[in-house]
């Protein structure tokens, strides 16, 4: 087992070292996923632990990816999506340009799940997705669009149950054990890294999608954070967190209105 | 509430329940006394739709405030915490929850073990844990750790339970402090 105080002694051998920065993460979740990655792989001693993580880079970047969660889905939340769909993409319909920026994108299954919307209300032409993480790996997953075949049927279901109308298959093609959505999204998205946590703001956006990314922050960092985000967004423009994330102990709180019990808040300055 | 004669002061009662175990927590939450002076998380392997039915089902039945849990909320004495479907449930050492949506653990998230044994972690010695009715070994291995950091372990006695193979499999592989029927869970912690 790692204790407390070693996780706190492997949050500042990651910064020394390599630069990473995990002293505003969740103190709980953390601790478990180090302690995860710590019995999966087998060390005898944390100090074996502490000097592979000095000493190999290639086993740096695994625990790095492993410590950022990347369980996501398409159109998680129907519920979430459909509120979108009825209330924010017709507003976003307004202007003459969309620019919208997925934070945390992981794998990207809900950027694609944001393009098909926009597809459908037929905006996707005149948006432009941003979807970054702090992960290369998973941008590099995220970027080629393709996802396995078996995940297929319960997307198809969150997507009708979001208020999709078409062929959910019609979006992609199957080959084998995977499918490939069709280029016509991936075109509308830029993929890069970035870190919420010492990273700036880099555009103005109508929309950012930030989700179950700050669960994992203390509320200092979510403030961070939080602030980063008021500073992308234009006014009147939303932004999206995940469905027991808050903006409640924030301090731009004052400056939000939610979108009804969903967990979507409009800038009202 | 005594273990090994010494007094427990319990700041935190975690139950952990699957399926059969819906009817126990219900009866359970509409008995205890009002006046508890901790804090009662409950997690239930549910599905992972929005549906606010189990929320409303404890809220009516259930003596004390019950809350479904968003992130960071601060914990405090006298109420019940539902689990949300689809996180793990953890707690700060500042008493307060943190959610995590990583891989599902024994074919569930939430998952029991991680919540029994994030509360040994957070409340060591002052945790109570209950785990009910299931059709699956998830809560054992956070019973030990209850177990090991001191706290009380409490299971449902399998001819009670509707599905006896999770109580079962705590009994078999963790040290099981007592071993009742509802009734007898009631009695303990308004005895408390």
């Amino acid at each position: 087992m790692v204790h407390d105080e070693e996780v706190e002694i492997l949050v500042s051998d990651l910064f020394e070292w390599h630069g990473y920065d995990f002293t505003g993460y969740s103190k709980a979740s953390l601790k478990r996923r180090l302690n995860r990655i710590y019995i999966l792989d087998n060390f005898p001693s944390f100090a074996e632990f502490r000097y592979k993580l000095k000493s190999d880079p290639s086993y740096l970047k695994h625990l790095v990816e492993e410590i950022t969660v990347n369980v996501t889905e398409m159109f998680r939340d129907p519920h979430f999506y459909k509120t979108l769909v009825e209330e924010v993409i017709p507003s976003l319909g307004t202007k003459p340009f969309i620019r919208i920026w997925h934070a945390g994108c992981s794998t990207g299954e809900e950027v694609f799940s944001m393009a098909i919307l926009l597809k459908e209300a037929n905006l996707l032409d005149k948006s432009l997705i941003y979807a970054t993480d702090i992960n290369p790996n998973v941008l590099e997953k995220a970027r080629k669009g393709i996802f396995p075949l078996s995940q297929m049927k319960q997307y198809s279901e969150n997507y009708m149950a979001s208020g999709g109308k078409q062929d959910f298959s019609s979006y992609y093609t199957a080959n084998y054990d995977r499918v490939k959505f069709s280029e016509s999204f991936t075109t509308r998205m830029i993929f890069s890294t970035h870190n919420l946590v010492c990273d700036s703001s880099f555009n103005e956006f109508d929309l950012i999608l930030c989700r179950n990314v700050l669960i994992y922050f203390d509320i200092p960092l979510q403030n961070r954070v939080f602030d980063l985000f008021d500073a992308s967004l234009s006014s009147l423009s939303y932004l999206a967190l995940g469905s027991k994330e808050t903006i409640k102990f924030s301090e731009i709180n004052g400056n939000y209105k939610q979108i009804g019990k969903e967990k979507i808040w409009r800038k009202m300055v | 509430m005594e273990k090994n004669g010494v007094r427990i002061n319990c700041e935190l009662l975690v139950i952990g329940g699957s399926s059969g175990s819906l009817d126990v927590v219900l009866k359970f939450l509409s008995n205890i006394k009002k006046e508890i002076t901790f804090a009662i998380a409950v997690v239930l392997h549910r599905k992972t739709s929005a549906d606010s039915t189990l929320l409303e089902l404890l809220t009516a039945r259930s003596v004390v405030p019950v809350r479904e849990i968003e992130d960071k909320d601060i914990i405090l004495p006298g109420m019940v915490y539902l689990a949300p479907p689809d996180y793990h449930l953890l707690f700060e050492k500042k008493h307060s929850f943190a959610l995590d949506d990583s891989e599902k653990i024994n074919y569930s998230r939430p998952s029991i073990d991680v919540t029994f044994e994030s509360a040994a972690e957070a409340y060591t010695y002052s945790a109570i844990a209950i785990l009910l009715s299931g059709s699956n070994a998830d809560g054992t291995d956070g019973l030990k750790a209850i177990h090991e950091r001191g706290g009380i372990t409490v299971v449902q006695r399998p001819d009670t339970a509707t599905f006896p193979y999770m109580p079962k499999q705590a009994i078999l592989h963790a040290q099981v402090d007592y071993l009742m029927s509802v009734e007898e869970m009631i009695e303990l912690i308004n005895d408390h």
